[in-house]
């Protein structure tokens, strides 16, 4: 393994788990809002959320580079704002990460909280919990096992995330360049011994932090859905 | 005093109450299923936002003339449905504990309030694991760790089999007797109406029938309370005398009469409640020798009504300060040639003691 | 019974013309897909012969063509390629030669901002300059000795970034976020008429077919360097005759076409070089 590899998977780590906070924390007020809203927007909320699941990585990263450049209207926000431009750097990762990986960490949330009787939420009231207390003193412990499901499934999707870093990242060794698209180049340079090395890490490095999740949630998985 | 004046449209019916509760003791709204008695109860609560005023002795709830709103969570009430809705993730301490810490300034200990739903050794176990009559108990438990001024029962016992609603309505009744706190009880049971309440509100599609205090609402006639197995009357009585030869004791009902009924075991100047059921009473012009029916109340017609089949009819007999209500056959009120005014003595044969 | 034997006979010629048009697998490097097509109209009018082409990344179909695809032409976009393949029997010896000489470019979607000397490079005025991955692409290659032949490696190796082929290089320029790029002279001619020197353009005037723009509206005319043969490999681009299509003789009739004065006038005019 070279430097170039291991900054590879430091960036990978580094990307995978900045989006799943993220995620976990921009995700949480709209799956809440989707699971417990009676607005005619619903629909097109939940649509909007699930379209990265339809769009073919390569067509959702051709149109962030489009619009993150210089002529796109994001592009033009960031450029205003004093903060360059978002194609070829970290940052430019992360947001098409986030964008990338949303539902699959919004969704497991959203239904997770929609498990949760109205009627439990009505109760807390009744005992005097105003609506930030509900959701810390009973939201949150009973939608622990959707919060699991929904790092593991963000933290694993980023990982595995190609086609999107690979059209906007521009494959900077120590920048842009993951796991995955450097496994991508060395296939494509006839480097095989490389790329086998790198994917095998990948793999035993995914399966240890899934395990490690897994092991973190198994507690409250049977006790918390227990209302009759 | 609760005061409520609701008004808001369902699918099935306009509620439209007007109601003005005592502050204390045990208000049942009464109706069928579907009639708005939960829809009341709930905005009451502040979980429904019906139109109107909502106030409890004469702290404003509700008042959209000033376009206030006080949230669920900022009134002083204890709330218990019939599914219990406890937390699945806490056990039972934890489920009083969240209530309890939450009373702010009017905390009490839990103590008192675990004694008297008799939940003591249930305070380690977790909600999927009681039964349903304890999960009963503990909910009621947790509404009052609340420190609540006004509790509001929606239907407790509806979900419980006949053993665990025998097991919990004792439970219920001590609440009342042991506790100054006003409760607004909503059932379409008149067994655990009559058995719970002080004051009866009835209600039918949306609409405030009748209300007033139990004894006289039931000593209606032209109400559904009148209807059926369950028409009959409620007496307050003190328990006066024991005949401990027969196993029998005297039952005071005012200063006006007495009736003897089995001895329940309570001591003597206890307050009880009687129910006595208009299938169990008949009329006579003159009073009775040779009967088995010890109980006989001479008492004078008040009026006379249709019962719900053509061939019976309802006689309220007014005996001393209190009515007494039979059912007799048409014929047979014919016979008697019954009209209001008219002397009576009215034989009752079984005095339904409450404990 | 004439009517018979009439039949029969037209039935027989009917086959013959058909054994006569024969179809040919071909597997074509990305960047020569569009002057492919266009030859391949010339060639089906001429021959009666049909192409049914494939294009892609040279890189992949050689791993394909290794696992037995079923291509019986590669027209690749380097010259290594093709000899590997011959070296381990893929492709029928002797049959692989150059077809076209790859012209690379300095381009920007920005007008006047390549002058025709290619000093920008040296320049600074820019954040990124795009290559295709040298490790993969020949262009990407030669991109890195036009940088070193001008000394400028140290300096720009932080601005590089690398797109996983020519198209993608191509795609960073193209949307802006690259201000600079080191791309294919087919691949500016495609996108439609630029500033830059004219005299690469040989032949009548060169109007490819439509070009990709990148933004609705926005398909801007840009500037380029063509940077001098000298500083970098000759990017030779060979076809060869596959194993598969060693029986072909349509297969053959297409690499003998690519090597014709009207096949190598429409080469020219997509803005490659022939070899002489």
């Amino acid at each position: 393994m070279t430097a170039d590899d291991w900054s590879a998977v430091r960036l990978t780590a580094q990307l995978a788990a900045l989006t799943t906070l993220l995620l976990l924390v921009a995700g949480t007020p709209v799956a809440w809002w989707l699971a417990r809203t009676r607005s005619r927007l619903k629909p097109l909320v939940a649509a909007a959320v699930a379209m990265p699941i339809v769009l073919p990585p390569t067509v959702l990263g051709f149109y962030l580079l489009l619009l993150m450049g210089p002529q796109g209207p994001i592009g033009q926000l960031t450029q205003a704002l004093g903060l360059g431009r978002l194609p070829f750097s970290f940052a430019g990762l992360v947001v098409a990460s986030v964008l990338y990986s949303m539902p699959f960490v919004v969704q497991p949330l959203q239904q997770a909280f929609e498990a949760i009787p109205e009627r439990t939420l009505e109760a807390a009231a009744t005992l005097r919990a105003g609506p930030w207390d509900r959701f810390f003193s009973v939201v949150l412990p009973l939608a622990r096992p959707g919060f699991l499901t929904a790092s593991v499934l963000g933290f694993a999707h980023t990982v595995g995330e190609f086609g999107v870093v690979l059209m906007i990242g521009g494959n900077i060794p120590g920048v842009t360049r993951v796991l995955s698209v450097a496994i991508y180049g060395h296939v494509e340079a006839l480097e095989f011994e490389s790329a086998h090395r790198l994917a095998a890490g990948m793999v035993v490095f995914a399966m240890a932090v899934l395990v490690a999740l897994y092991m973190l949630g198994r507690p409250t998985g049977r006790a918390a859905q227990g209302l009759r | 005093m609760i005061e409520a004046t609701l008004r808001l449209t369902r699918p099935d019916f306009l509620l439209d109450v007007d109601l003005a509760l005592p502050g204390q003791g045990v208000s049942a709204l009464f109706g069928p299923s579907g009639c708005g008695k939960t829809t009341v109860l709930r905005a009451l609560a502040g979980l429904e936002h019906a139109a109107g005023r909502v106030a409890l002795d004469g702290e404003v709830w509700q008042d959209d003339a000033r376009g206030l709103f006080v949230p669920t969570h900022r009134r002083a009430i204890g709330y218990v449905i019939q599914e219990a809705a406890l937390f699945p993730h806490l056990d039972v301490r934890g489920n009083l504990d969240y209530a309890r810490r939450r009373a702010g300034d009017a905390r009490v200990a839990l103590g008192p309030v675990v004694e008297l739903l008799g939940i003591g050794a249930l305070m380690a176990r977790r909600p999927e694991t009681l039964s349903g009559g304890e999960r009963q108990r503990v909910a009621i438990a947790r509404a009052l760790a609340a420190a609540p001024r006004l509790l509001l029962m929606d239907e407790p016992l509806a979900a419980l089999d006949a053993a665990r609603k025998a097991e919990v309505l004792p439970y219920l009744e001590r609440l009342h007797r042991e506790l100054s706190l006003p409760i607004v009880y909503v059932s379409h049971a008149i067994d655990e109406v009559v058995r719970l309440a002080h004051q009866l509100v009835l209600l039918e599609q949306g609409r405030i029938v009748a209300a007033g205090a139990l004894g006289e609402v039931m000593a209606r006639l032209d109400l559904p309370t009148a209807r059926g197995e369950a028409a009959g009357v409620v007496l307050d009585a003190v328990l006066a005398e024991r005949d401990a030869q027969w196993q029998l004791v005297r039952l005071q009902v005012g200063t006006d009469f007495s009736v003897w009924a089995r001895d329940p075991g309570h001591e003597l100047g206890r307050a009880v409640r009687l129910r006595l059921l208009a299938r169990d009473v008949s009329l006579t012009r003159a009073p009775q020798t040779g009967t088995s029916i010890g109980n006989q109340l001479r008492g004078t017609v008040e009026s006379i009504a249709d019962d719900e089949h053509p061939a019976l009819t309802l006689v309220r007999v007014r005996v001393g300060a209190s009515p007494v209500v039979a059912r007799l056959t048409r014929r047979s009120a014919q016979a008697l040639g019954l009209e209001a005014g008219m002397a009576v003595w009215a034989q009752v044969k079984t005095v339904a003691l409450m404990e | 019974m004439r009517q018979a034997f009439r039949s029969l006979v037209g039935a027989a010629a009917l086959l013959c013309s058909c054994a006569q048009a024969a179809e040919v697998q071909v597997a074509v490097a990305a960047n020569f897909a569009v002057p492919l097509a266009k030859v391949s109209a010339a060639f089906s009018a001429a021959t009666g012969h049909t192409l049914k082409i494939a294009a892609g990344a040279t890189g992949k179909f050689y791993s394909q063509i290794v696992a037995g695809a079923p291509f019986e032409v590669l027209i690749a976009a380097d010259a290594e390629t093709p000899k590997k393949l011959v070296s381990e029997g893929h492709a029928v010896a002797g049959s692989d030669f150059t077809y076209a000489i790859g012209k690379l470019v300095l381009w920007s979607a920005k007008p006047d901002f390549v002058d025709s000397q290619g000093a920008v490079l040296g320049s600074g005025r820019f954040a990124h300059l795009a290559i295709a991955n040298p490790k993969a692409a020949p262009y990407g290659a030669a991109a890195l000795q036009v940088i070193q032949a001008r000394g400028l490696t140290e300096a720009l190796a932080p601005k590089l970034v690398t797109g996983q082929s020519i198209a993608q290089a191509f795609q960073f320029v193209g949307t802006g976020n690259a201000e600079l790029g080191f791309v294919a002279l087919s691949q500016v001619i495609a996108a439609g008429p630029a500033q830059g020197d004219q005299r690469a353009l040989g032949g009548p005037e060169s109007k490819a077919p439509g070009g990709p723009a990148f933004l609705p509206g926005k398909a801007g005319p840009g500037s380029y360097w063509l940077v001098p043969q000298a500083l970098y490999g000759e990017i030779r681009q060979d076809a060869v005759l596959l194993q598969r299509g060693a029986g072909n003789p349509a297969a053959k009739a297409l690499l003998a076409y690519l090597k014709s004065p009207a096949a190598q006038l429409v080469i020219k005019s997509f803005g490659y070089g022939i070899d002489p």
